[in-house]
């Protein structure tokens, strides 16, 4: 194991956390100040990256293994029109906010919104770990016999 | 803080008929993940299939309610058109939806085993949300109303199009040129397409396109709507393979797996084409100097030349899947030539034709897949004598090969007769006789496929059995449908009339 660039090692160890909370941070306070599902996903996402380039790729797939990165953009997706579906079955039209609570409808926005968005990230965050690991993890260039 | 009072419901819940245009999206968009989600392989298929199947019930409940020429809009999210996004069915977009849902029905079961000997195992799940996602873009391209939307359709269709091109590598590598090149010149089509959505935003500003249809109108065209036309029918040519801008297609679909090669040629190509439908009659006014022009005199003789040349270079090529890629390319020739007659029978053609030729390659792409499975490839020869060891593929794809030529009896006969009448009815009889020319040349390599398949020995090595039956039953779906609409012409020529009638309205056939 790698043992050299103590920094960077100790310095990515105490950042990774705190971008990981600051992702949060933008995406659930995104109806308020800039930000949002996008954004937030990345820098979720550069969490894990950053990790992945001090640690090796190995050790960034004990912590996210690629499986559950696949689930995640799914998963997110899912979320997004799992939301859509419900106002349907609210009997509203596809992603009609006013549907999550027909009684408080702009608190249904809110929610709406959150919900969404938090789908979102959490394909965003899949997607660029994803993007990240096929790109770190590429064999070796095809050899002359292959073709 | 106070609490908010309760608003008044005054919504009244609607009801699943209701919510029938956006469930046609919905449903295989919402299945793609779910198959990634679970990531079972056996779960897979089934899930496919079933969110296939429920498209294809949607869009024939769908187009039983417009047949009679009414139109349906539903608003997602409750944002009213123009502003909020609007998926408005018509008897024309409603026919395209039957078209892309029963073809993706039909192949779906002929896939299972065509995919499972040319995709690797641990890829099928992903093969398969890509295939839906394929699926649902080409789906939203037709049902949208809303010009931006139509652009992000576009993309999802082409991505997953790339993989699932890409998907065939296992078979052949040259599978991922393909799939680059057409990466590479899919990316210009659809920059060129929203460029010229940005030129109709800048000149209308709105995106819904009976808004901009109703603005064009009523304004007149200047040099930005021009330009905006330009670079749609460019962007949306590049997609629909409009010669000469096709080379991406003939490699596309040869190493493709068998099976998303005959979902693509039969679907793909005509989706593109029902846009410029779209924005030809509906959004822009082809009566209009500049577009007839630009219809008679660069598109027309370009169709004719894609009839020709396409032709003749499927002629000589020794692939069977190649060969009909290329007539593919000249076939979209007479669609465009049905488009720029600019007559209501002219679109009655292409739309006709839309059809009939999506039904002729599903069912060839499919006998050609079929005859890989045994052969190993489908070069010519490869494939020769199969006719004596695989009776009932070969026969299907005679059939469908007949239907390729014309041959009256069969639904191809249908669509050129239309496309014929068109053009002489326009005065154009030089086109007509063009458009008859060219299909003895379809003859000659319709028997050219013919002489491999039953006039000479088998080659050594291929394997003496006939395809599986849960790939002959869809084959030959495919193939008798190709003979039943050669006879009965109420159903794709009625809806496609009704369909051109709605189109040809322009904004009045858009506005409320």
């Amino acid at each position: 194991m790698m043992q050299h660039h103590l920094i960077l090692r100790v310095v990515v160890k105490i950042l990774a956390p705190a971008i990981i909370l600051f992702g949060l941070y933008v995406q659930f306070h995104g109806d308020y100040s800039p930000g949002g599902g996008f954004q937030a996903g990345v820098i979720i996402a550069a969490a894990f990256i950053i990790y992945g380039i001090v640690f090796g790729l190995k050790q960034a797939q004990q912590v996210l293994p690629g499986w559950v990165v696949h689930k995640l953009i799914a998963l997110g997706v899912l979320i997004y029109a799992g939301t859509g579906i419900y106002s349907m079955m609210a009997g509203y039209t596809f992603l009609d906010y006013d549907g999550l609570s027909p009684a408080y409808p702009t608190g249904g926005q809110h929610n709406g919104i959150l919900l969404v968005e938090f789908g979102v990230g959490v394909t965003v965050t899949g997607a660029m770990v994803t993007i990240y690991y096929a790109f770190a993890g590429r064999p070796p260039r095809i050899s002359d016999e292959e073709w | 803080m106070a609490v908010e009072p309760a608003i008044e419901v005054t919504q009244i819940a609607l009801t699943l008929k209701e919510q029938l245009p956006i469930l046609q999206i919905v449903v295989p968009f919402v299945a793609a993940p779910l198959i990634v989600f679970f990531g079972s392989r056996s779960l897979t298929w089934p899930i496919t299939f079933a969110a296939s199947a429920i498209s294809l019930w949607i869009s024939v409940a769908l187009l039983l309610q417009v047949a009679d020429g009414g139109f349906i809009s539903y608003q997602i999210g409750g944002w009213a058109p123009p502003l909020g996004i609007e998926y408005r069915v018509d008897a024309a977009n409603a026919y395209l939806l039957v078209l892309i849902s029963a073809i993706s029905t039909v192949i779906l079961p002929y896939a299972r085993k065509s995919v499972a000997s040319e995709v690797a195992r641990r890829h099928h799940t992903l093969f398969y949300a890509c295939y839906l996602l394929c699926f649902t873009g080409l789906m939203g391209v037709v049902i949208t109303g809303d010009a931006f939307n139509i652009f992000v359709f576009v993309e999802i269709s082409s991505l997953s199009t790339y993989a699932l091109i890409a998907a065939g590598a296992g078979r052949d590598k040259r599978a991922l040129t393909a799939a680059y090149d057409y990466l590479i010149m899919g990316t210009i089509g659809a920059t060129f397409f929203v460029i010229g959505i940005g030129f109709l935003y800048m000149a209308t500003g709105t995106l819904n396109l009976a808004d901009i249809a109703e603005r064009i109108a009523e304004h007149g065209g200047n040099r930005t709507i021009h330009a905006a036309f330009a670079f749609i029918i460019v962007g949306m040519g590049l997609k629909a393979a409009i010669y000469p801008m096709h080379l991406w297609l003939p490699a596309a679909y040869t190493y493709a797996p068998s099976a998303v090669s005959a979902f693509l040629a039969a679907t793909a190509t005509k989706a593109a084409i029902y846009v410029i439908l779209r924005f030809v009659f509906s959004v822009f006014q082809p009566d209009f100097a500049f577009q007839s022009l630009a219809l008679e005199f660069i598109l027309m003789p370009l169709a004719v030349l894609a009839m020709f040349a396409a032709s003749f270079i499927a002629v000589f090529q020794s692939d069977l899947k190649r060969m009909l890629a290329y007539s593919s390319v000249a076939q979209i020739g007479y669609m465009v030539l049905g488009i720029t007659l600019l007559t209501q029978t002219g679109v009655t053609a292409t739309i006709v034709h839309l059809f009939n030729h999506g039904i002729t390659k599903a069912a060839l792409f499919m006998g050609a897949g079929a005859l890989a499975l045994r052969a190993g490839s489908s070069f010519y020869d490869r494939i020769q004598g199969m006719g004596r060891t695989m009776p009932l593929t070969s026969a299907a794809i005679v059939i469908a090969g007949l239907s390729l030529i014309g041959v009256p009896g069969t639904a191809g006969f249908i669509s050129k007769f239309v496309l014929v009448e068109a053009a002489l009815d326009k005065g154009w009889w030089l086109v007509a006789l063009l458009v008859v020319f060219s299909s003895l040349l379809a003859v000659v390599y319709v028997w050219r496929v013919f002489e491999t398949l039953y006039l000479n020995a088998p080659a050594a090595g291929t394997i003496r059995q006939e395809a599986p039956l849960s790939m002959l039953i869809p084959l030959w779906i495919m193939a008798l449908a190709t003979i039943y609409f050669g006879f009965d012409t109420q159903l794709t020529l009625g809806a496609a009339r009704t369909a051109a009638e709605g189109l040809l309205a322009g904004t009045t056939g858009m506005l409320k």
